[in-house]
């Protein structure tokens, strides 16, 4: 419950966030939300002697809608997401996955940014980066980078994020055709046992495109190029769609804690994107 | 070591200035700085959600948020919705409906549901439940808990379509 002591910072621009994280490297920590720092450094699972408190600074916040592009800033709370009308007509799928996030309390303060540069599997947001194929921004020392969502995740806590870098914000295109987020939990404000992340394009009766990533079934989010490859010039017909499992399931690597073995995983991974799939074509 | 500051907090309408170490929890703060002994702790993983007040406008967990970001912020514990000779709407209504047994969960649950009716006059059942889940409660089952908002939500209503 009781944190360690740290020098605090409210830098009022990115310029004085860069020179504290350039100055003590490893030994600071930027914070935005703070809804899965402090719940470590509570623990001491986290030590961060020097804090960087991202409220202030200009910037970072806000959806913009600029033709087909949508951005939005780091430290955008899931409540911002959830009451955005742009937003919803932009990608409906940011609000159905942001409503399973966590509870009410926490979407007031837990930032999109701190969601998918956090890099704990059980997130919701990165899979859903990764299905929107979407960009991430960073800036630091040496100037602004972007990384493909679908590169940036490479272990459990580990991303292509540089310690002396800041992300500021996401962005995508604007999704057309069906979508769903489907997530299995155990209650509210759980990680999912399964979740997963599905846009799909309908031309006559036959899938034109199709995106699929999976939450919490391995160290990373993933990606599934092969499940939606599977789909893309069929009419989703049994077959179709048990293929997409089967390619799924192919990409996943679970492993067993309390919220089941390794099997159940699978199987509750299969079950979650035959939902997902079943729900976003039914919405093309 | 100690690397205490001088903070700044309207709690309730109070202006409150003190020196205390960043690191401290806003809890904390309340509880032990300034006396709202109303917020409680039931856990230290953020789930419980006893320990609710709205800060700027919004509900959060006070065990949540260290004193140093709250700076400058403007707080509203249980404290300040009613006293016990002027119970706030809320208040009388989980008296009126058995909304509460022991009590620790209540100012919690009493703080957080005064914010989801200002942003929701009209909730149903399910948007009730569903816009309480931050909040555990171990005695009621939650069943009285939300007869006790849906009560109140209904009196505010008449109490503003008398008053147009």
């Amino acid at each position: 419950m009781i944190p360690a002591a740290f020098e605090y910072y409210r830098p009022k621009d990115m310029a004085g966030v860069l020179s504290v994280l350039v100055e003590h490297g490893d030994d600071a920590r930027v914070l935005a939300g703070g809804h899965s720092l402090i719940p470590m450094m509570k623990l001491r699972m986290a030590e961060v002697p020097h804090l960087i408190d991202l409220q202030d600074v200009e910037g970072l916040r806000g959806i913009s809608v600029d033709g087909n592009t949508v951005r939005i800033g780091a430290m955008t709370t899931q409540n911002e997401i959830i009451n955005d009308d742009q937003l919803v007509a932009a990608a409906p799928i940011m609000r159905e996955a942001a409503l399973q996030i966590a509870d009410p309390q926490v979407r007031y303060m837990g930032t999109v940014g701190g969601n998918v540069a956090n890099g704990d599997p059980g997130n919701d947001m990165p899979g859903l980066m990764q299905c929107l194929d979407a960009t991430f921004h960073l800036v630091g020392p040496d100037g602004e980078r972007e990384v493909a969502a679908r590169d940036f995740y490479e272990a459990a806590y580990m991303t292509d994020r540089d310690d002396d870098e800041v992300l500021t914000a996401v962005s995508f295109s604007s999704t057309v055709g069906g979508y769903a987020y489907e997530k299995q939990k155990r209650k509210i404000g759980d990680y999912a046992t399964a979740a997963a992340a599905v846009l799909l394009v309908k031309d006559g009766d036959t899938c034109t495109s199709a995106s699929i990533a999976m939450t919490n079934l391995s160290d990373t989010p993933i990606y599934s190029e092969a499940a939606g490859a599977a789909l893309v010039g069929t009419s989703l017909d049994d077959a179709a769609v048990s293929a997409a499992i089967d390619a799924m399931l192919g990409d996943i690597d679970p492993t067993q804690d309390n919220r089941g073995p390794i099997e159940f995983k699978r199987h509750a991974a299969s079950t979650i994107l035959r939902r997902a799939i079943t729900n976003a074509w039914s919405r093309t | 070591m100690s690397n205490k500051k001088v903070f700044k907090l309207t709690v309730n309408g109070e202006e409150q200035e003190f020196l205390a170490e960043p690191r401290e929890l806003l809890i904390h703060t309340l509880r032990e700085r300034l006396g709202k002994t109303g917020p409680h702790i039931g856990c230290e993983t953020s789930h419980c959600g006893a320990c609710t007040v709205t800060l700027n406008g919004k509900s959060v967990k006070s065990c949540t948020v260290f004193v140093a970001q709250a700076d400058g912020a403007e707080i509203t514990t249980i404290e300040g919705l009613g006293n016990p000779d002027n119970l706030h709407v809320l208040q009388e209504s989980f008296k009126e409906h058995h909304g509460l047994q022991c009590g620790f969960c209540t100012p919690g649950m009493i703080t957080r549901a005064s914010k989801l009716l200002e942003e929701n006059p009209n909730p149903t059942e399910q948007e009730v439940r569903f816009g309480m889940a931050g909040n555990i409660c171990r005695c009621t089952g939650y069943q009285n808990i939300v007869k006790s908002i849906l009560a109140a939500a209904a009196e505010m209503n008449a109490a503003k379509e008398a008053a147009e």
